[in-house]
């Protein structure tokens, strides 16, 4: 759905110090005192953020530190406990089927019914964004074609593509709705060098050929400094920096320059390799 | 602005009909199996009808005709009632397993027309299967329908479907309240409604409570209408009360359901049960 002009007047994110904690005890399990209490988890703690119309912005952290918590609030899929948050001036609890119409979501993992194919899927997801009328099937074709994806993979059942074919075509289910936000999850986690490539590159033509925002969520360094306008390093649910990757590696990387991977483990005081062993553990 | 608006939620309602009838077909195999599965039932029951001659009633006399007709539109009325529940009631169960829930509570629609869809879907594929298994009864048993009256039957039927819906929307809510339990407690309601609503016996042989319960089942009203329309001609006058308790259960129970669903949305929200883990 397109923006409106008056959207436009507005950022494409407004987030006003949004708390949220889970596990916290309900008022039914207030109920059951004879069941273990869970440890209440902050996820986010008073995030604010302001993303521009227009930009790629990179939310960058290790598992765990909220940045799927984010996307999900954004998506209207969360409740925060305490703040509050826009998409195009649409607050996402009051709002939240304005929000809907302007936002898309790209999720680690792709959320298909596996056993229909991506043609189904696809056509589902049109239904539900006010399309799916003749001319569908060559929009999707098109699409799918552009992102390198066999036209044969189209009828055949999701669950016999490989998981970047899979991926490949979340984004272009993405692109059919046409969002104005699209939310991208850690869109190339457990992709092969080649499909993350050419998922990357598809982000970057989002940018060029679309008047799209997109609010990216990675935990690779490089895809952030690579593509992201501009980034915000979140750790243990807090924003700790934000600015454009120069910025973040002039002021946070060190007296003698380094990489946006200096920068962060600077301001986190850890690599990201390190919270990815922690959680193995 | 309203007509476009309708529009939309129009072309979103085909969508669930078309995403089930494509999931219907892609498992087809189970379909197949759980179709077969009715049908032995449903056939069961019909053998056991036949085998009361050997309890000391004669075969062909007519109580135990009357006696295999009752038992027999029990169970395929049975068979068509708890499918719809079930395909209902696990809509969201099936959306978590298949991982779907979230792209689906994210799209720009209304959760009545999400409900109404999956219905929708439901009742098609409820009709058309609990017809395969008919037309199989009529073809092995000799079934003595000369007193029916379809139209009373149908009339009833029909009147059946919205409060069918209310009671399947509501145990829909379960899955969203529990993630991990709310399937089995699904198969609980599912249990509860067989024992109360009279399905194989006249709901008077329960003992007070589960009688009182038993009046209180929609099931209960559609069973004994549709019985006495095709077992003793009700005519469709004879059929207006059940119809009319069947219509005021639907417009209390479906606008209820649909309520409480919203607010055990409002719950999964905030405590992030809504998505494919729970």
């Amino acid at each position: 759905m397109a923006i409106r002009v008056s959207d436009l007047n507005a950022a494409a994110v407004e987030i006003e110090s949004i708390s949220k904690r889970f596990g916290q005890v309900g008022r039914m399990r207030q109920l059951m005192p004879w069941r273990k209490p869970k440890t209440p988890k902050l996820a986010l703690d008073r995030v604010s953020l302001h993303v521009d119309t227009g930009r790629i912005t990179g939310i960058l952290g290790a598992n765990g530190s909220g940045k799927s918590t984010l996307i999900r609030i954004l998506a209207t899929l969360l409740t925060p406990d305490a703040g509050r948050a826009c998409v195009f001036g649409y607050d996402v609890v009051t709002q939240a089927a304005d929000v809907r119409r302007h936002i898309n979501r790209v999720s680690v993992e792709a959320s298909f019914f596996k056993e229909m194919s991506p043609w189904e899927n696809m056509l589902y997801a049109a239904r539900l964004y006010g399309g799916g009328g003749d001319g569908t099937r060559s929009r999707v074709e098109a699409m799918l074609e552009r992102l390198g994806l066999p036209l044969d993979t189209l009828d055949k059942p999701m669950k016999q593509l490989s998981r970047g074919q899979q991926q490949k075509v979340a984004i272009a289910r993405s692109f059919l709705t046409s969002p104005s936000l699209l939310l991208m999850d850690e869109p190339t986690t457990g992709l092969d060098p080649r499909s993350k490539r050419e998922v990357q590159d598809l982000v970057t033509s989002i940018r060029r050929d679309r008047a799209a925002t997109v609010l990216l969520c990675t935990h690779d360094l490089q895809e952030a400094e690579v593509l992201c306008d501009r980034v915000v390093v979140i750790d243990h649910g807090r924003v700790l920096a934000e600015g454009t990757p120069a910025d973040l590696i002039r002021i946070h990387a060190g007296p003698d320059g380094g990489s946006l991977e200096d920068a962060f483990m600077r301001l986190t005081g850890k690599r990201l390799e390190e919270d990815e062993e922690e959680k193995e553990e | 602005m309203i007509g476009n608006s309708l529009r939309w939620e129009l072309n979103a309602f085909t969508g669930f009909i078309e995403r089930q009838k494509n999931l219907y077909r892609r498992y087809w195999a189970w379909e197949a199996v759980w179709l077969l599965y009715n049908l032995v039932s449903v056939l069961s029951i019909g053998y056991l009808a036949s085998g009361l001659s050997t309890l000391g009633l004669e075969p062909g006399h007519s109580n135990l005709q009357q006696a295999q007709l009752y038992l027999l539109v029990g169970a395929l009325l049975w068979t068509y009632l708890s499918m719809v529940f079930f395909e209902i009631a696990f809509a969201i169960t099936w959306e978590r397993w298949e991982g779907t829930i979230e792209y689906t509570f994210m799209a720009p629609i209304r959760r009545l027309t999400h409900l109404l869809g999956m219905c929708a879907a439901s009742l098609i594929y409820g009709i058309a299967r609990a017809a395969l298994i008919g037309l199989a009864l009529v073809f092995l048993f000799n079934l003595d329908l000369s007193h029916a009256n379809y139209w009373a039957a149908l009339a009833i039927f029909a009147a059946a479907t919205l409060p069918l819906l209310g009671l399947g929307i509501f145990t829909s809510i379960l899955p969203l309240l529990s993630p991990e339990k709310g399937e089995q407690m699904a198969f609980a309601v599912q249990g509860v409604l067989l024992l109360i609503s009279g399905v194989y016996y006249p709901i008077t042989v329960l003992p007070g409570p589960l009688h009182l319960a038993g009046i209180l089942s929609p099931l209960t009203y559609t069973l004994d209408g549709v019985r006495e329309a095709l077992l003793h001609g009700l005519s469709l006058t004879g059929a207006l009360p059940d119809v009319g308790i069947l219509l005021v259960m639907g417009i209390v129970l479906v606008p209820a359901s649909v309520w409480c669903f919203g607010r055990a949305e409002e719950r999964a929200k905030r405590l992030g049960l809504l998505k494919r883990s729970g």
